[in-house]
């Protein structure tokens, strides 16, 4: 059997990055191929080079479709090749039609004027292909996400699609959607499609697929035919298995009492109606302590972090929070500020910082009251504060008043760090703390973390590094679909064991009323 | 910063650098300021000598008070995230008409009247804000929908009729000068003191900020153009206030302006508001997260723009001396233009009180230099309309070529 794409020495570099490095991918025709690994190993940087998301240039290698060499300077190149990607976040137009969805940027005209009876007799030819039973003229906002999964299959079907990427199908859908979706790509094969699978759940993998590619940081692993010799935790294997040397300072955790505790926590999804987000969870920090959350992209970890921070995300939220035994209220982030709480946004850029201010107004702006004398901001006092960050975080600007915008990824971090540690809190969450960041940084990062953990600070760590969170934690919180589903302690962790965590709650291995039974 | 940028990049050219490599690195700094004076220079010739009659710069303050004052208020509102007020116009006439009302009509005094009208000018401000701030409706929407509203109740106010005239004290408002308390013959002894204390205190502050910056090892300009930049600020000064004084004096709405952009450029400048409004402009997401109640701050941006739109609003029929119902149309426009062309972001985050006042003077030196060479109120809308887009043209094209 022939190649239907190849993709040969793949290598992209983002800024202080190398996200891509030499990889090789080839996909037989006719197959369904599935490319796994961990949050961050490559693979959506690997597809959106395939698909023109980053035009021809901008990284080093060749694609080659069909036998021949493709040069995609955009989307449009790709798709007119026959190369069609489906987003784990569909890109639908919820106020059109099903029909006019599945033919956009690609409608039925003659002379400049589209044909809308041709229009939705052919988006219900593709409607049945794909096995959804629904009219053309429903909007998209008026169905299920599942459904709105096979409107996107049938868009791509009705592009000519010979290649089918889907990234992440069945993050969203349930049982049974998730079921037929397996189906349909099996059918998809039978007729003589090519697909991709990108998927983190591995009992669906290795239920469908033909080969399995295993990305980890950035480069290819392997590539395994599927048999009977490959099972999940092979597979795990090959996606979690690196060495570790040195990659994290060392550190005398001195742990002291409770400091923070969250009770029944449940937060509702803010724009579906009715779909819980964070289920039932209980967690508690003690002084001193560097506690992960770990999980998977989609697993409800940042948004239970925002809702306890201040109600940041999230309605309908329920649960009790505690303080050094206390309870406490907080109805929004000043109060949260006020009771010693920090939170560190894993989205540093949009919002963890004004990217075209400087340094110095940066650090201030969760604490300017700290600043001000006799109502006017004390600038002299603002610059020393921001120069003394400077020196002890090791933030590498020309001056503090550089612009935040300007620095790089670690350096940025490290003045929103700046700026949370700067209200004094007792307890940090710290969201994909090292997300974006070169190795050196990462490292720095970690040291300051530690420190932070030694002056008896509480810290929760949010990352979907596992080896990270492995790496510095004392204790680890396991979170799946919006519930604690395990708890290990450092020395018990590993990246199997946490994983196998989550592929058992993925298979409804856990207890019925939400608690996991690894919880103690 | 992208200025610092090419800076940092250039600094060994700047030391052996020409004047016009200077000039290149500075000129976004001082494009306004040269435009404006440019600009001024040219109308002088042009209208042999007329435009910068000692009578005729009183006038410019006098004709272009109004906008000053809206474009500070408009200023803060854009810089929460590019959010602009199209009521202010309405909410002059709105207020005027009240005055006329309120004084005309009811014999109620000079004083209460004012208060009146800046108490309806927070009223306003609080019923735009609630619905910018807390219902999220965007302001470009609710400040429309008040531009209409305003508009209609002060023409149920005068009933379609122009109120007139008010009483000399109130009038004196706006074409009353500060006494000079030293007696001179025909020249303003005062006036000419405050130019002269103006002055110092300019020298001083720049003195001051210079020698902050270098201690702080951030770049200055060269020090044969800094002194270039003192003797020209303080020549336009002292010759600003020598006109005044062979006119009549400072006039008081001259030195209501001058409080308020004092005051609103410390605001914006060194107090904690101020920076909440910037950090909110800038991303509002991350001032969220860093606990800003960023609701309250654009709240509280809308209220503070309807009072300056009362007080614009009592200037201008302190002036007009009549309470007409087609009062303040296009002020709104006038003050949004002199906002942008004074620097500040559509995007916001990024802009000055005194950028916008400079906008407001560049845009009325057009109106009054071209008004004085007989130019057609057609062209004059023409010429104001592609002044505004070359100034934002020049903005957004330089900050592509910087990041370049």
């Amino acid at each position: 059997m022939g190649y239907i794409l190849e993709m040969c020495n793949i290598t992209k570099t983002f800024p202080g990055v190398k996200a891509l490095d030499n990889v090789n991918f080839k996909v037989a025709s006719g197959e369904i191929h599935a490319l796994v690994g961990e949050n961050g190993a490559g693979k959506s940087t690997l597809m959106n080079v395939l698909s023109g998301v980053y035009p021809h240039g901008t990284y080093r290698g060749k694609i080659i479709f069909e036998n021949k060499e493709c040069v995609f300077r955009n989307i449009k190149d790709s798709e007119n090749t026959g190369i069609a990607i489906i987003h784990q976040e569909l890109a639908l137009e919820p106020y059109m039609t099903i029909g006019e969805n599945i033919f956009l940027c690609n409608e039925r005209s003659k002379m400049g004027f589209i044909n809308w009876n041709e229009t939705h007799r052919m988006a219900a030819e593709l409607l049945e292909r794909v096995g959804l039973k629904e009219n053309t003229h429903s909007l998209i906002k008026d169905i299920s996400v599942g459904k709105q999964q096979l409107v996107e299959i049938a868009k791509a079907l009705a592009k000519k699609a010979k290649l089918l990427i889907l990234d992440e199908p069945t993050a969203v859908l349930n049982e049974t959607e998730s079921e037929n979706l397996l189906n349909l790509m099996l059918q998809l094969k039978k007729d003589g499609i090519t697909l991709i699978l990108i998927s983190h759940k591995l009992n669906e993998v290795l239920k469908v697929a033909d080969s399995i590619t295993i990305l980890r940081d950035g480069a290819t692993i392997e590539t395994m035919k599927k048999d009977d010799t490959v099972t999940e935790d092979r597979i795990i294997k090959g996606m979690v298995g690196r060495q570790l040397v040195n990659r994290y300072p060392k550190r005398t955790p001195k742990i002291g009492e409770v400091c923070f505790e969250v009770r029944n926590w449940n937060v509702d999804d803010p724009l579906v109606e009715g779909r819980r987000i964070i289920k039932n969870v209980n967690l508690k920090l003690h002084k001193g302590e560097i506690v992960g959350l770990a999980g998977l992209m989609g697993s409800g970890r940042t948004e239970l972090a925002m809702s306890i921070f201040g109600k940041s995300y999230g309605k309908n939220i329920s649960g009790q929070i505690f303080k050094d035994g206390k309870e406490i209220k907080i109805q929004n982030v000043r109060q949260a500020i006020d009771n010693g709480l920090a939170y560190v946004t894993e989205d540093r850029k949009t919002a963890g910082l004004v990217l075209i201010q400087d340094i110095k107004n940066n650090i201030g702006h969760a604490n300017l009251t700290r600043l001000v004398k006799r109502w006017i901001i004390d600038e002299n006092k603002e610059i020393n504060v921001a120069e003394e960050f400077q020196k002890k975080l090791n933030i590498k600007a020309s001056s503090v008043f550089q612009k935040t915008g300007e620095l790089s990824g670690g350096n940025q971090q490290k003045v929103v760090l700046s700026k949370w540690i700067f209200t004094e809190p007792d307890i940090l969450i710290l969201d994909e703390p090292t997300r974006g960041i070169d190795v050196g940084a990462k490292y720095e990062i970690y040291c300051i973390i530690n420190q932070l953990a030694d002056e008896g600070k509480s810290i929760l760590v949010i990352s979907s590094e596992m080896p990270e969170i492995l790496g510095i934690c004392d204790r680890i919180y396991i979170m799946n679909e919006g519930r604690i589903v395990g708890e290990q302690y450092r020395d018990e962790a590993s990246q199997e064991s946490i994983m196998k965590c989550i592929m058992q709650s993925n298979r409804g291995e856990y207890g019925g009323d939400g608690k996991s039974k690894n919880v103690q | 910063m992208e200025t610092v940028k090419v800076r940092m990049s250039n600094k060994t050219t700047y030391i052996t650098g020409s004047v016009k490599t200077v000039l290149k690195n500075n000129i976004r700094q001082y494009a306004m300021l040269i435009a404006l004076f440019t600009a001024m220079f040219v109308f002088q010739i042009a209208t042999e000598g007329v435009f910068l009659k000692p009578m005729n710069v009183t006038n410019l303050i006098l004709q272009n008070s109004y906008v000053l004052i809206l474009a500070i208020g408009m200023t803060l509102c854009i810089l929460t995230g590019g959010n602009i007020d199209l009521s202010v116009g309405s909410v002059c006439a709105f207020i005027g008409g009240l005055l006329g009302t309120l004084i005309i009509n009811m014999k109620v005094g000079v004083w209460p009247a004012i208060l009146i009208a800046l108490l309806a000018g927070v009223v306003i401000g609080m019923w735009q804000g609630f619905w910018i701030a807390y219902v999220r409706i965007p302001a470009f929407i609710v400040t429309l929908s008040g531009m209409l509203i305003f508009r209609g109740l002060t023409n149920t106010l005068l009933e379609g009729l122009t109120l007139a005239p008010f009483p000399k004290s109130f009038g004196m408002l706006s074409s009353g000068y500060i006494p000079d308390f030293f007696n001179g013959k025909n020249i303003n002894i005062t006036a000419l003191l405050v130019g002269i204390i103006a002055s110092a205190i300019y020298v001083f502050l720049e003195i001051q900020k210079r020698s902050e910056r270098k201690k702080y090892g951030m770049y200055t300009i060269p020090l044969p153009l800094f002194i270039a930049q003192l003797v020209f600020v303080v020549a336009a000064i002292n010759v600003f206030f020598f006109y005044l004084a062979i006119y009549k004096g400072i006039p008081i709405i001259l030195a209501i302006i001058a409080v308020l952009l004092i005051g609103y450029s410390i605001l914006t400048m060194k107090t904690v508001p101020g920076r909440y409004i910037y950090a909110m402009g800038g991303n509002e997401k991350a001032a969220k997260l860093s606990g800003i109640n960023t609701n309250k701050v654009l709240f509280l941006t809308y209220v503070n723009m309807s009072v300056l739109a009362a007080i614009a609003g009592i200037v201008f029929t302190a002036r007009s001396d009549a309470a007409s119902p087609v009062a303040g149309v296009n002020f709104e426009l006038d003050a949004i233009a002199a906002c942008f062309v004074g620097g500040a972001s559509a995007y916001g985050g990024v802009g000055t009180v005194i950028g916008a006042v400079i906008g407001a003077l560049f845009m009325g030196v057009l109106n009054n230099g071209m008004f004085i060479l007989g130019v057609g109120s057609d062209w004059q809308m023409t010429i104001k309309g592609l002044v505004l887009l070359t100034a934002v043209a020049f903005d957004v094209v330089s900050k592509n070529r910087a990041k370049a």
